[in-house]
């Protein structure tokens, strides 16, 4: 276990806007990605 | 009794059409649970960096995202020429389909590259031969997907869409030796044996797992696009 406690967790030694910002953009991009494609499968159904 | 597959059949796009719904529903819940598995061991098996710290974490996306934008290039770039070469149908879907999340892909391994690199280089870009060939990827990516989208007739964007894609593909191998060619910022391939083998087999494993969760997203995404492709136009 590397963390002392979720604080530390999160504050990833004092990077972790690099680290979640990382994280963020990449899990948001890849469901925008999964929401688009559950509309369009539904529209060429229709 | 003959044993031989029938390739054939699927390349009809209807007869297709319900496997790559079953494949793509199977890939989405397999990258899920490796993703689950990647993360837990690039957060939390995973040691601290001794140089980097805890920004290196990073990796466990960046790099499988890199491979996945160069690979999914390929990919798109193959089925295009197939479909080009032998005028099957399913393959410029294939093509078409593969792109959106090539880009995506690319995107992301820029955006994590420049997040990381601000802490580590002091600088979030760089014209260095690494980076700039990527973002000529990502524009590869969008040059091939607007030049489709441009042309109405479906099967004359295709083959024009294969050309490009044929061309471009001479900048992957720029791409992944652009570190040893040219004097980069950008450091050396990743995966190597020469650093401490009780940090990099962790670090190797998280990474490999984020690797194989990104390409059968890819997979999923691919297919549950073809499949959109193929109902919008048949």
């Amino acid at each position: 276990m590397n963390w002392g406690g979720w604080s530390e967790f999160w504050a990833m030694g004092g990077k972790g806007f690099y680290v979640w910002g990382s994280y963020a953009v990449t899990f948001a991009a890849l469901a925008i990605e999964v929401y688009l494609l559950r509309r369009r499968a539904r529209e060429a159904k229709a | 009794m003959s044993t031989t597959i029938k390739w054939f059949w699927f390349a009809s796009p209807q007869t297709f059409f319900p496997l790559a719904g079953t494949l793509a529903r199977w890939s989405g819940v397999l990258a899920a649970l490796l993703a689950v598995a990647g993360l837990y061991v690039g957060f939390f098996v995973a040691p601290t960096d001794a140089q980097q710290g805890e920004v290196y974490r990073i990796i466990f996306i960046h790099v499988p995202a890199a491979w996945m934008s160069m690979f999914l290039y390929v990919v798109m770039a193959f089925w295009a020429a197939i479909g080009l070469a032998f005028n099957t149908r399913l393959s410029s879907m294939m093509a078409s389909a593969i792109a959106p999340t090539g880009a995506l892909f690319t995107f992301l391994a820029l955006w994590t590259g420049a997040l990381w690199g601000r802490p580590t280089w002091g600088a979030y870009w760089v014209w260095d031969a690494r980076l700039t060939s990527e973002l000529f990827l990502l524009f590869l990516y969008l040059g091939f997907m607007a030049l489709q989208a441009a042309i109405d007739d479906p099967r004359r964007a295709d083959r024009a869409g294969a050309v490009l894609a044929i061309v471009g593909v001479v900048n992957v191998p720029i791409i992944y030796y652009s570190v040893q060619w040219w004097n980069t910022l950008h450091q050396g391939a990743s995966v190597s044996l020469t650093r401490a083998p009780s940090m990099a087999s962790t670090m190797l494993t998280g990474m490999l797992l984020m690797a194989l969760a990104f390409w059968l997203y890819s997979i999923a995404a691919s297919l549950a696009r073809v499949r959109c492709i193929i109902r919008e136009r048949e």
